[in-house]
């Protein structure tokens, strides 16, 4: 089973790295581009031995405890199966 | 008295922390290994500067759950003093004994520099000495210092006079200029609730002696070591 969580900084914060990344991909051409926000990506690798359910129990607290800093920042988990 | 100096694996500014107050200042100081379970019989706990844990997830994020962690908050939740400078105050701030978070610098460039700061409450252990108003020359060195909290957050910090030193210029005025991360309304220290758990990130104890061009920040060490006297006194 894997699991994949986004963490991705909270609408209301400044995002000086996508600017950053936003202004470079303009400079060499990219058009379009309204917006870029920078986030975080994870992927676990559960063993075996938790059901489904479990699983996505100890994913979700474990984003929010330790791969979120809820003050900044959102999460989202998504389970394979 | 005594004080003690929490070395995490890549702290880097704890044996400068522990000079300012062995040979500076002149108190007892020992250094406490982040395996530790106890802040033994230490008045006094200070986070010291550094890449802990290589800064890896978040700053100061992998830090807090170092055993010694819970011997700290459990030390600050009985009044114990505790002072995180740096990644120190990037830790306090990931373990929840202080409010808002340190993000990325503004420009997004680690700043290496002196600043100034101005003393913006005399109501702490660690200001106790300085003038209200008063503007202390010390440098910063690092790259997320950028300090953001919630509006919410920021009316409490400022109704609770809990804002401790904003970035400044010379002179005391609060520019745009003189904030060199981006931090919310110039912040660059602030206590807790109770006022006995502070976090700055510039470093004083690069700033206390005179040889190394300035020595403003010894000031903050010496109101820190006159409260505990004080207390010490009173007991």
């Amino acid at each position: 089973m894997k699991a994949k969580i986004y963490v991705t900084l909270k609408p209301s914060v400044l995002d000086p790295q996508g600017k950053a990344i936003h202004h470079a991909v303009e400079t060499i051409g990219y058009t379009g581009i309204a917006d870029v926000r920078q986030g975080k990506f994870f992927e676990v690798t559960l063993d075996e031995s938790l059901t489904v359910e479990a699983a996505r129990a100890h994913i979700e607290r474990m984003a929010q405890d330790v791969l979120t800093n809820p003050v900044i920042e959102d999460c989202r988990v998504e389970l394979e199966t | 008295m005594k004080f003690g100096v929490v070395v995490f694996p890549g702290s880097n500014c704890d044996h400068d922390t522990y000079h300012v107050i062995s040979k500076v200042i002149g108190q007892p100081v020992e250094f406490i290994w982040h395996r530790q379970t106890s802040v033994n019989d230490c008045d006094a706990v200070l986070l010291p500067g550094g890449f802990s844990y290589g800064d890896y997830l978040r700053t100061g994020a992998i830090a807090r759950f170092s055993p010694v962690m819970s011997a700290v908050k459990e030390f600050a939740a009985n009044g114990g003093k505790v002072m995180g400078i740096c990644n120190g105050f990037q830790i306090l701030c990931e373990a929840g004994l202080l409010p808002g978070a340190l993000m990325r610098n503004a420009n997004l460039k680690f700043v290496c520099q002196h600043i100034n700061m101005r003393v913006e409450t005399t109501d702490t252990p660690f200001t106790a000495l300085c003038q209200k108003g008063q503007v202390l020359s010390v440098p910063i060195a690092h790259g997320d210092g950028n300090y953001f909290c919630d509006t919410a957050t920021l009316e409490e910090l400022k109704g609770d006079n809990r804002i401790v030193f904003r970035y400044s210029n010379a002179n005391g005025a609060l520019t745009e200029g003189a904030n060199p991360n981006g931090s919310l309304e110039n912040i660059a220290g602030i206590v807790n609730r109770e006022r006995n758990v502070m976090g700055l990130m510039p470093h004083p104890e690069r700033a206390s002696e005179e040889l190394l061009g300035s020595n403003d920040g010894r000031i903050i060490f010496s109101s820190l070591a006159a409260t505990l006297a004080d207390l010490a006194k009173a007991s």
